[in-house]
């Protein structure tokens, strides 16, 4: 069993509540532990921590422990915590905020692939204002070293006409990157 | 009725069929749709996860664009749905937001175009029952399981459609097409999403736990209205089917592939017989096509 001191801890934790509530996780401070965010979460099965056990972290400004969890990187974003929430936690969006900080911070990531995923996917958005899915799943796959994951999926697919070789073009993609420019300037890591 | 349309990403590509099939229903049903200008994607579940200003920014330059357009803007896809209204109610609530990413799309966002998902503007706006009486080819004895997945209807104060824990719209499009609508437990139930690249076996088991469902409650196949949603119960079948020992072989229908066979449309026109499990067969068992 791990022993935590609380006294130590909670000094500093309004400063992480207040960081993750910047980040887009509102009324932390709320959760009263009933746990129905865990009971209903489909994923809660390959977490490291529960949902609701995030949430204590969160509170008691146990920021280390908290942003080193599978957790955080296994929300899908179902939203149905934050649907079924008693307290109106959005706890989805408090997932959210942790992945964001966790990255600023250039801290080690549990469950790197899940990264590495948006971060493929927002590369060729940057690029060419669109999403383009032949070149998102070659790259992932390029950087996974996993390139006969799906190959005989892909060939049918490629038969249905549903793998477009090349990608879109679209005329605005130099505003699409100009949008992201902009967004690193004022809110830091985009990618 | 005439709405911007805002086909997104994935309809571009491995969802095509779902383009094809809105496009020829909402024409069978006189809905004009203009595909909105020089429209770019809308971040997904990518920009959420990364960047709480961009998640915003990339839906908004959209939504700016509809807004010179003057209608309000359809979007099939459930993913690029709720992007768009999460931006519109994000800035609703906080102004300073708003500036900042007005200044980020360099364009006023005035919040005059209403964003709805397909199954809003057939059940809603045009009427479930107009929708019954332009039925020519009922799809009678064909069992269908609606399955609406996340996005569409989570969180409510967001989406602002149907409910979220048992939504009905899709079920009455269903029985509107002559078909029957099964009652079954799985309609909201996440299939994993965008973990199908990093978390396959999440996926697996998830969409294994709706198609067992859907199974067991008596359908012949599940109605989508979602990309993902269809893509992981489609194109994952065959893999989990393996993983699990067990046998599904159950097509996984855009409902407006459904509803365009039930007025009448070619099956090829609607994209049918280009999904990974056999989509065609179950139909002509039933004499549907």
């Amino acid at each position: 069993m791990a022993v935590v001191n609380l006294t130590e801890i909670v000094r500093n934790r309004k400063e992480f509540i207040d960081e993750v509530e910047k980040h887009g996780g509102k009324n932390v401070n709320s959760c009263y532990q009933c746990g129905k965010c865990s009971a209903g979460c489909p994923v809660s099965y390959a977490m490291d921590y529960q949902p609701r056990q995030v949430m204590r972290m969160v509170q008691l400004g146990m920021k280390d422990k908290v942003l080193s969890t599978s957790t955080i990187w296994l929300c899908a974003h179902c939203m149905t915590c934050t649907t079924r929430c008693p307290r109106e936690v959005d706890i989805a969006g408090v997932m959210e905020a942790l992945r964001m900080i966790c990255r600023k911070e250039n801290r080690p990531i549990r469950e790197r692939k899940v990264p590495l995923f948006h971060d493929l996917f927002l590369d060729i958005i940057r690029k060419g204002g669109r999403q383009h899915e032949f070149q998102l799943a070659a790259r992932y796959k390029i950087a996974t070293g996993n390139l006969f994951q799906d190959v005989d999926l892909g060939r049918r697919m490629f038969f249905q006409g549903k793998l477009r070789l090349f990608g879109p073009k679209v005329k605005g993609a130099e505003s699409v990157r100009k949008i992201f420019e902009k967004c690193k300037e004022l809110e830091g890591d985009v990618q | 009725m005439r709405y911007a349309y805002y086909p997104g990403c994935s309809l571009e590509g491995t969802a095509k069929e779902y383009d094809l099939s809105t496009r020829a229903t909402f024409r069978a049903l006189g809905i004009e749709l203009e595909e909105l200008p020089d429209w770019s994607c809308c971040g997904a579940s990518s920009a959420h996860t990364t960047n709480h200003l961009l998640a915003v920014a990339l839906p908004t330059r959209n939504l700016v664009i509809a807004e010179k357009q003057g209608l309000d803007l359809v979007a099939p896809c459930a993913a690029c749905f709720n992007r768009l209204v999460t931006a519109q109610h994000k800035m609703e609530q906080d102004a300073r937001l708003k500036g900042k990413v007005e200044q980020v799309v360099e364009g006023e966002y005035q919040g005059t175009v209403k964003v709805k998902a397909v199954l809003e503007v057939l059940a809603t706006d045009f009427g479930v029952e107009k929708v019954r009486e332009m039925v020519t080819k009922p799809l009678k004895g064909l069992r269908v399981a609606s399955y609406y997945g996340c996005l569409l209807v989570r969180p409510p104060e967001v989406t602002k459609f149907d409910d979220p824990e048992n939504p009905t719209t899709m079920d009455a499009l269903v029985e509107a097409s002559g078909a029957e609508a099964v009652m079954w437990p799985h309609k909201t139930e996440c299939c994993g999403g965008s973990f199908a690249f990093a978390r396959v076996d999440i996926v697996e088991k998830l969409s294994n736990d709706i198609l067992a469902a859907a199974k067991s409650n008596g359908a012949d196949c599940i109605a989508t209205a979602c990309p993902l949603c269809q893509a992981n119960l489609d194109m994952r079948q065959k893999a989990i089917e393996k993983q699990f020992g067990t046998t599904y072989n159950m097509p996984i229908y855009y409902i407006t592939e459904l509803l365009g066979l039930a007025l009448g449309l070619e099956p090829r026109s609607l994209g049918l017989g280009t999904h990974m499990v056999e989509s065609l067969r179950l139909l002509r068992e039933k004499e549907l096509a």
